[in-house]
């Protein structure tokens, strides 16, 4: 299989700080690509250096085999790929309707075609179309936070952590839509719970002080205990 | 009655020439985080190129678009030579528009001559209206519509255009914002030119109402601006004309009934609005 997305021997700092060391792997087209690892391994760091917020001082990233090693991130984002940060990123003060408006890249029939699905996929953002970001749930921020990188026909995702902080319910919902999404685009997910990253992740990458120390078929780490243990203290 | 009517129009007046000028420093604080002390030179930049045109021409009409395209032509110079090279620094920010301010300051008397320039409205702003027992002055209820309707035209941008939603996403999160493929700096210079065409309008309309107009101008007005910002919510525009009411309409009452304090009840409003609401009256949501 093609791979969408490779980064190679990528090292980046934060000021000062030397977090990326040396991360290497690909992301191959049609699948989800999982990056585990423990806090403060760099996992969040590793997507946001894809997206650009953060320069790469060493190494190569390639999307879709042409190089977009420290463009700008606007640059990045219409090469095809969408973001959805760790915080999500949600606008307060914008309506959950501008929230995806400010998104939307064309107003064309395909566009509004992905919007009316994601509005079937989460009707909660239909019920409270008028309401300011900022008074919705922490579930219900995270599904508007997928739908608008996702409204854009975008080649790949970068999810970071979409489990964070909801309840269990709510990230059943959040695996739910993303094994949907898994059937139309190509994910790299970021993910603490392994329960979730294992139920939707085709293949995984560990990432640990900045660098990536494993890879593999995600069916071959819930077989490996003792590298579940090793790198994400899960026993 | 004809008083408390006539030191409301007056505020109101000044309220809005401040609005004008806060406006584009509001925006800019919010979107980029930028302290920009040279926005009162812009504002004397557009006061004195109006006039010159005005003198010459007798336009005021000219004299307003001649302000409105030196505020642009000069906001993307600064925005493009002094305030992109120290995007992230505070500190370099401040010190290097206040020297900029003065840089335009200097230029005015070297350009225009050291000497204050009289003003008069055009023919078709002067005298009043009376109402009874009260007096309007026509030139200053011209500048509470021009104001009004300056606002009226930038809240519709930024609430129902798609730039105006992406400037509102720019002040609450930049890079999110550049995330979703918006090339934010662009949207900010266009954000700064905007914001110096409103400074240097703001420079052309105070010319005829204060009757004067002086290099140092731009500077003192600036601070007013300021004190706008913060109370009405660094990064709030609706904030921002609330505040520059505020503060107009305080400054007029104060001038005639406590002349002594019509210039520490603008500092005296910051710092009870700093005590109970730091944040300013408007709060922006990241």
């Amino acid at each position: 299989m093609s791979s969408l997305l490779k980064l190679s021997q990528v090292e980046a700092y934060i000021q000062q700080f030397h977090i990326l060391h040396d991360i290497s792997f690909e992301v191959p087209k049609g699948e989800v690509t999982v990056l585990l690892g423990r806090n403060g391994a760099g996992k969040t760091t590793t997507l946001r250096t894809i997206m650009g917020l953060n320069p790469v001082s060493k190494g190569s990233i390639n999307f879709k085999d042409e190089e977009i090693t420290n463009l700008k991130p606007h640059l990045i984002a219409n090469k095809g790929i969408g973001y959805v940060p760790e915080d999500q990123g949600i606008f307060e003060d914008l309506t959950v309707g501008e929230n995806l408006r400010v998104a939307m890249k064309r107003e064309d029939k395909e566009t509004t075609e992905r919007l009316e699905w994601i509005l079937d996929l989460f009707p909660d953002l239909k019920k409270f179309w008028k309401k300011p970001g900022g008074q919705l749930s922490g579930g219900q921020k995270q599904m508007l936070a997928i739908s608008r990188a996702y409204v854009n026909e975008n080649d790949l995702l970068l999810i970071d952590e979409p489990s964070k902080g909801l309840a269990p319910i709510v990230v059943e919902k959040v695996m739910e839509t993303i094994l949907q999404m898994k059937e139309k685009t190509t994910i790299l997910l970021v993910e603490q719970n392994f329960m979730m990253a294992s139920k939707i992740g085709d293949r995984f990458y560990i990432i640990d002080d900045g660098q990536t120390v494993h890879h593999g078929q995600m069916g071959e780490l819930k077989e490996d205990k003792v590298l579940m243990k090793k790198y994400l203290g899960v026993s | 009655m004809d008083l408390i009517v006539s030191l409301t129009v007056n505020g109101l007046a000044t309220g809005m020439l401040i609005f004008l000028l806060a406006a584009g420093l509001t925006l800019i604080f919010g979107l980029m985080s930028v302290l920009n002390f040279a926005h009162g030179g812009l504002f004397i930049w557009g006061a004195y190129a109006g006039v010159s045109i005005y003198a010459v021409t007798d336009s005021f009409l000219l004299a307003i678009i001649l302000a409105i395209i030196t505020g642009l032509v000069l906001g993307l110079i600064t925005e493009r030579l002094i305030i992109r090279p120290v995007y992230g620094n505070h500190i370099q920010q401040i010190l290097i528009t206040l020297g900029f301010m003065l840089v335009l300051q200097e230029l005015i008397k070297v350009v225009f001559g050291p000497d204050q320039k009289a003003v008069y409205p055009p023919a078709w702003l002067e005298g009043s209206f009376q109402m009874g027992d009260v007096i309007l002055i026509k030139y200053r209820l011209f500048i509470i519509a021009i104001g009004f309707l300056l606002f009226l035209i930038i809240f519709l941008i930024l609430k129902k255009t798609r730039i105006g939603l992406i400037v509102r996403a720019g002040v609450m999160n930049r890079e999110m914002v550049q995330t979703l493929g918006i090339n934010i700096r662009f949207v900010f210079m266009a954000v700064f030119m905007v914001g110096a065409a409103l400074a240097a309008l703001s420079g052309v309309l105070h010319a005829p109402y204060s009757g004067v107009i002086y290099a140092e101008m731009g500077l003192e007005f600036s601070i007013l601006a300021f004190i706008v910002v913060v109370i009405g919510g660094m990064g709030s525009f609706t904030g921002s004309l609330l505040a520059a009411i505020l503060v107009g309409l305080a400054q007029a009452y104060m001038a005639y009934y406590v002349p002594a304090l019509s210039l520490a009840v603008n500092m005296l409003i910051m710092t009870v609005v700093l005590i109970f609401r730091p944040q300013g009256l408007f709060k922006v949501k990241g």
